[in-house]
């Protein structure tokens, strides 16, 4: 692609800017970086606003700005499933989050594995859970290395290295330095400096899509007319549920794993009061509004026929639809808003991709390291050991996106929800009742794993929708629902006829009060 | 439970009429050229918003 030297200047200048303070936030509200709740969770100090970035800059990722549209802009309607997806998380948020807060702030618990471990004295069930969260996250931050990989790619500014065999690319692994090194010095406080940026960034960028894209196509009607019949969901035949069954599970399913994910419980444990949570369960929406209308520019995309342009061949070739909102920036905006949005693009995935690594080396740290491995080890040795474990982490996810084709990364993000989905029982039925059993909350996560991911594997690793056939009736599904749904009948089943069988006396290290 | 402990329940509101995909999957009315399908479900990220901020005000905080 050909480079425009305006764009790739500010693309860099603002780069470099983000680079600078992500070093500065080490000072910020200065704590004590060598314990674990300091670098880890910034003190447990965010107030609303900056919780309301930092979760934003947390869940709303460079991916979902380059997938979302580009679901659109392959398979239509379906590919809206992030409105209410992105929706329903913030109920959920509200309500059961601010007890989770408040047990993990008076008993000093730094992850869900953490609670977990508490709330039911077991080992293997808190090894299940931090194991889980890890593990899905590292599929996660390799494809905010992808939302990297695109737009370097778009600006012209891929230069490459060969070595044996292996492509290296220059530019990308210098983002990952740099975001490997601020996230080494500075913790928690990095990304949530950095997130403000970033929200001022892709705000700007939607503003301008929204003003000079319907005016240059004709209106938004022309959108939706390009985008024909795929801009409904297509009636389901009888006998199924169709693509409404998949709709609905799709963002049911993702709404209830998104919280899971240790890079949110980070989010919201970081934040200074319950108030704070539930304040931001409030104005959280206006991220999703904002989502809906990058959603759009799919169909924009489409419109504009940038598909068919010779110019964007070799973009489409590499990288699939996730090239049609690099392509259509390129085709509409001037080059300095080009160098804007995309460098709103490329910072968008140094935010949660730092807060990924970060909540992975918290779970490493105090659920493996601390609980097998080294059981005596001092705070600052924990946070050292923290620190270590998310450069590892980040490298994982760039060997990831270096070795393996990137359908990989994809696949392994959708494995990825099915899995962390499955810790929903232990951790959030867990906050309410005390009597659950470990061993059966095991034996439910360990059948919603293996159902889920044998569901996955029936379509070649290539859908997380599976068809279940109850009553005669055809009911496609996303598998995290229904492996959760299998997961919770095992549970809750188990927990009762074990408790009928005989009481057992309960290992809980909380207390009623410790919830409010 | 504490006082309008009832106010809550308005929370479920937004997943039971989002995952009633059928309710919804459909073009007109339009709003600005956009389908209902597409303006209805971006119309929910509002009304949530304010049923949230409702529940806040009416229930305080339930713990």
């Amino acid at each position: 692609m050909k480079l425009d030297p305006v764009a790739v200047t500010i693309f860099i200048t603002l780069f470099a800017l983000v680079t600078a303070l992500g070093f500065v936030a080490a000072g910020w509200r200065r704590g004590d970086l060598n314990q674990l709740h300091e670098w880890g969770l910034g003190g447990r100090r965010f107030g609303t606003v900056v919780s309301w970035f930092l979760l934003g800059g947390d869940l709303y990722t460079a991916y979902t700005f380059i997938a979302v549209p580009a679901l659109l802009f392959g398979a239509g309607a379906t590919g809206f499933f992030a409105m209410p997806y992105t929706v329903l998380v913030w109920p959920l948020l509200f309500v059961v989050f601010p007890r989770l807060w408040s047990v993990c702030h008076k008993k000093g618990y730094v992850t869900a594995a953490d609670f977990v471990r508490g709330r039911f004295g077991s080992k293997s069930l808190s090894l299940a859970v931090a194991v889980t969260g890890i593990v899905a996250t590292m599929p996660y931050i390799a494809l905010q290395l992808i939302g990297i990989e695109v737009v370097i790619a778009a600006l012209g500014l891929n230069m490459a290295l060969h070595v044996g065999g292996v492509i290296l690319d220059l530019p990308l692994l210098g983002a990952f330095a740099i975001l490997a090194a601020y996230t080494y010095s500075s913790g928690l406080r990095a990304p949530a400096m950095i997130a403000v940026v970033k929200d001022l960034l892709i705000y700007g960028t939607v503003v301008a899509v929204i003003i000079i894209v319907p005016a240059k196509l004709g209106g938004y009607g022309a959108l939706f007319h390009a985008a024909g019949k795929m801009s409904l969901l297509a009636p389901p035949p009888t006998g199924s549920l169709g693509s409404y069954s998949a709709y609905a599970s799709l963002a049911l399913g993702s709404a209830l794993a998104l919280l899971l994910y240790p890079h949110s419980i980070t989010g919201v444990l970081s934040s200074s009061g319950r108030e704070v949570i539930r304040r931001n369960a409030i104005v959280m929406p206006a991220y999703s509004l904002a989502l809906g209308l990058i959603a759009l520019m799919g169909y924009m995309a489409l419109a504009a026929g940038v598909k068919a342009m010779p110019q964007y061949a070799e973009g489409f070739k590499a990288f699939g639809p996730n090239f049609a909102v690099p392509a259509l920036i390129l085709q509409m905006f001037p080059s300095w808003l080009v160098g804007v949005a995309f460098a709103a693009i490329g910072i968008g995935a140094l935010v949660p991709a730092a807060i990924m690594s970060i909540a992975s080396a918290n779970l490493f740290t105090r659920d493996i390291y601390r609980e097998f491995i080294r059981p005596n080890c001092t705070p600052a040795e924990e946070s050292r050991v923290a620190k270590i474990a998310s450069l590892v982490v980040k490298a994982g996810g760039l060997v990831f996106i270096i070795l393996l084709p990137q359908t990989y990364a994809i696949t392994l993000q959708l494995l990825g929800g099915v899995w962390i989905s499955q810790t929903l029982p232990a951790v959030i039925l867990g906050l309410y009742w005390a009597g659950l059993r470990p061993s059966a909350l095991l034996l439910g996560w360990a059948a919603g794993i293996g159902a889920g991911s044998w569901m996955v594997a029936q379509s070649g690793f290539k859908s997380a929708i599976y068809t279940l056939h109850l009553f005669g009736t055809a009911i496609p599904c996303y598998a995290a629902v229904a492996g959760l749904a299998l997961n919770l009948v095992i549970a809750v089943g188990l927990t009762v006829l074990l408790n009928a069988a005989a009481r057992m006396p309960l290992r809980d290290a909380t207390t009623a009060e410790d919830y409010i | 439970m504490g006082r309008g402990f009832r106010w809550h329940y308005l929370l479920l509101l937004p997943p039971l009429l989002l995952l009633w995909v059928p309710s919804y999957n459909r073009s007109e009315p339009a709003l600005f050229g956009l389908p209902f399908f597409y303006w209805y479900q971006m119309a929910w990220v509002i009304i949530t918003a304010v049923l949230t901020y409702l529940v806040y005000r009416l229930d305080g905080d339930q713990r």
